[in-house]
């Protein structure tokens, strides 16, 4: 059997190479921050921590946490650690109100980034003879520019398609035999709905494999998309706060996903205490970029709920693997792959003169998500006529989504009817099972 | 001169109107006359009943979204082209109206408009001005 390595030396490293390769490079990372990131460098001194305290990985737990507020603070240069001279690039999150996330890279960042994609692209079974369609978003959005490189490094054929045009995608996976295709895994399931629509059984399509990430998907979904495109279905991670899609990857055994901590360095943390917790408990991930040059945040909190497994795995890989994450330790909701938090919807609803009694439900119909938001209208803005309720409806939707970027259908109810628990109302009904 | 219309804010749930029609039974409360909007959501009640007072005051203390709006109430001739020759009045008094809807009394040979208009005393007036003979809450109790 192939091995479908793309750099077998790091993929298949003992672990105590592995350790001493973090180690050098953390020493040398944690130098270049100190150095160049005076807020960084600030946060260490407030902890009494000198670059010179930390020998090696077993002494990253002495330096302090970056979160989500930390980036909002030093948006947009205060995290950069390069003059931009020799940056080559930005990308940036959905970016929701006040949350925007800009990351900087330079040629090696950009490199050592599409390298990672390319493991995920190769562990697939993927050579230079394959046709690689691309059908993430291209732009600030890193999913179509990471595997876009990715593909470019395997030397496969690539289709920059970017998302949507599902005729286009299909005439071109048709024509010109796509063999590879990453997208997000609700878009993969639409196209595969697609074709089976217009009379494609799997063994018509050319497709052999698929690399799907960006949003959460269930087991459930990889069996109905691997079933009608014919394909095996393999899972990615990232964040752009990190460098994008490929900080983890599945091989062909599909148990969790391989973490390339050669780049980026992961532990597992007590939300509440920031305590490290040992392999194989459930905690919050937490990412430490090793050697990323313009943008490398360490120790990022990533809000996502995980586990960490250094199991044998039957590929051969050494790299440790993180499960599917199983849920988020904030409030914050991916809805049809933009981040929504609760809050954002209190403060339309506040500037609309509304009492923020309010609850958000989601679900998924046929692989899309719907987004609800039910909203208690107080006896003054009642009134006897249905005309004037629509309209209000329809000015709450329309500044909800000018504050998020997607559009909720928004339904005016009676006071105190949305469901308390214990006095306060439930504020989110998550209905997509996705765990 | 106006009449007064309870309205209620209706929940597109099973069960939902008719617990208001029980709580206003069980107090003794007569409605003469009702009409449903509906959307896909919600539906809009307008009543018409012998004791809004009490009526409001239960519904409210239930928890019910409520609201009291002055309307027009017009009896007219139970005849065929009574309704038209009403409307007419207001259409040509350019009065703009936003919903209406009728109802029949059980003891006189008459029927009644209910009418939801911008202005009410504009629209009494150009309705007594044409001969027409307004009703008020009081003979809503009579009927």
């Amino acid at each position: 059997m192939a091995q479908n390595y793309y750099q077998k030396e790091i993929e298949t490293m003992p672990i105590e190479e592995m350790k001493k390769l973090q180690s050098e490079k953390l020493v040398k990372q944690v130098k270049h921050v100190y150095e160049n990131v005076p807020y960084y460098r600030n946060l260490m001194n407030e902890k009494g921590i000198k670059p010179e305290d930390v020998h090696g990985i077993d002494d990253l737990h002495k330096l302090p946490f970056l979160t989500k507020t930390d980036l909002r603070d030093a948006y947009p240069y205060g995290l950069l650690a390069k003059p931009l001279d020799d940056c080559v690039r930005i990308q940036s999150t959905s970016g929701t109100t006040g949350r925007r996330v800009v990351a900087f890279y330079t040629q090696h960042d950009i490199d050592l980034w599409e390298d990672c994609c390319a493991r995920a692209i190769t562990a697939t079974g993927a050579t230079k003879k394959d046709v690689c369609q691309v059908a993430y978003g291209y732009g600030l959005f890193t999913g179509g520019p990471g595997l876009n490189g990715g593909s470019h490094k395997v030397g496969c054929l690539t289709l920059p398609m970017s998302s949507g045009n599902t005729e286009r995608q299909i005439q071109f996976m048709m024509d010109l035999n796509a063999s590879l295709i990453c997208c997000t895994p609700s878009y993969a399931a639409y196209i595969g709905e697609t074709l089976r629509e217009q009379g494609y059984k799997p063994e018509d399509i050319p497709l052999k494999a698929g690399i799907f990430g960006a949003e959460p998907w269930t087991e459930e979904m990889r069996k109905g998309i691997e079933a009608t495109l014919g394909i095996k279905a393999y899972d990615i991670y990232g964040l752009t706060e990190t460098t994008g899609p490929g900080v983890a990857f599945e091989c062909s055994e599909q148990t969790g996903m391989h973490i390339n901590e050669d780049h980026f360095y992961a532990e597992i943390i007590d939300p509440d205490t920031g305590e490290v917790l040992p392999e194989g408990s459930k905690g919050e991930l937490v990412f430490t970029s090793l050697d990323k040059e313009a943008f490398p945040l360490l120790r990022y909190r990533t809000r996502d709920i995980c586990v960490l497994s250094r199991k044998k795995c039957s590929c051969g890989r050494t790299l440790i693997k993180m499960a599917k994450p199983m849920g988020r330790t904030d409030d914050m909701l991916i809805i049809r792959g933009v981040n929504v938090f609760p809050s954002q919807i209190e403060t339309v609803l506040l500037n609309e003169g509304y009492q923020p009694n309010y609850q958000i439900i989601v679900d998924r119909v046929k692989n899309t998500d719907t987004f609800e938001v039910n909203v208690e209208m107080s006896p003054e803005q009642f009134t006897d006529k249905v005309g004037e309720i629509l309209a209000m409806e329809k000015t709450l939707a329309e500044a909800m989504k000018a504050m998020l970027g997607i559009n909720p259908a928004v339904h005016l109810v009676a006071p105190k009817s949305i469901a308390r628990s214990e006095g306060k109302a439930v504020r989110v009904i998550d209905k997509r099972k996705l765990v | 001169m106006a009449i007064r219309q309870l309205t209620v804010f209706v929940e597109n749930k099973q069960g939902s109107l008719v617990a208001i029609t029980e709580m206003l039974s069980e107090n003794n409360i007569n409605i003469r006359a009702l009409s449903i909007a509906e959307t896909e959501d919600f539906g809009i009640l307008r009543l018409i009943v012998n004791d809004e007072v009490s009526a409001e005051k239960i519904l409210a203390d239930a928890g019910y979204l409520i609201r009291m709006t002055d309307v027009v109430g017009v009896k007219i001739g139970d005849a065929p082209g009574k309704l038209s020759a009403t409307l007419k009045v207001l259409d040509e008094n350019n009065i703009n109206m936003e919903y209406l809807y009728a109802f029949m009394a059980r003891t006189e040979k008459h029927a009644y408009v209910v009418l939801r208009v911008e202005d009410n005393d504009m629209t009494e007036k150009v309705l007594e001005d044409a001969g027409f003979h307004l009703i008020t809450q009081a003979d809503i109790c009579k009927l």
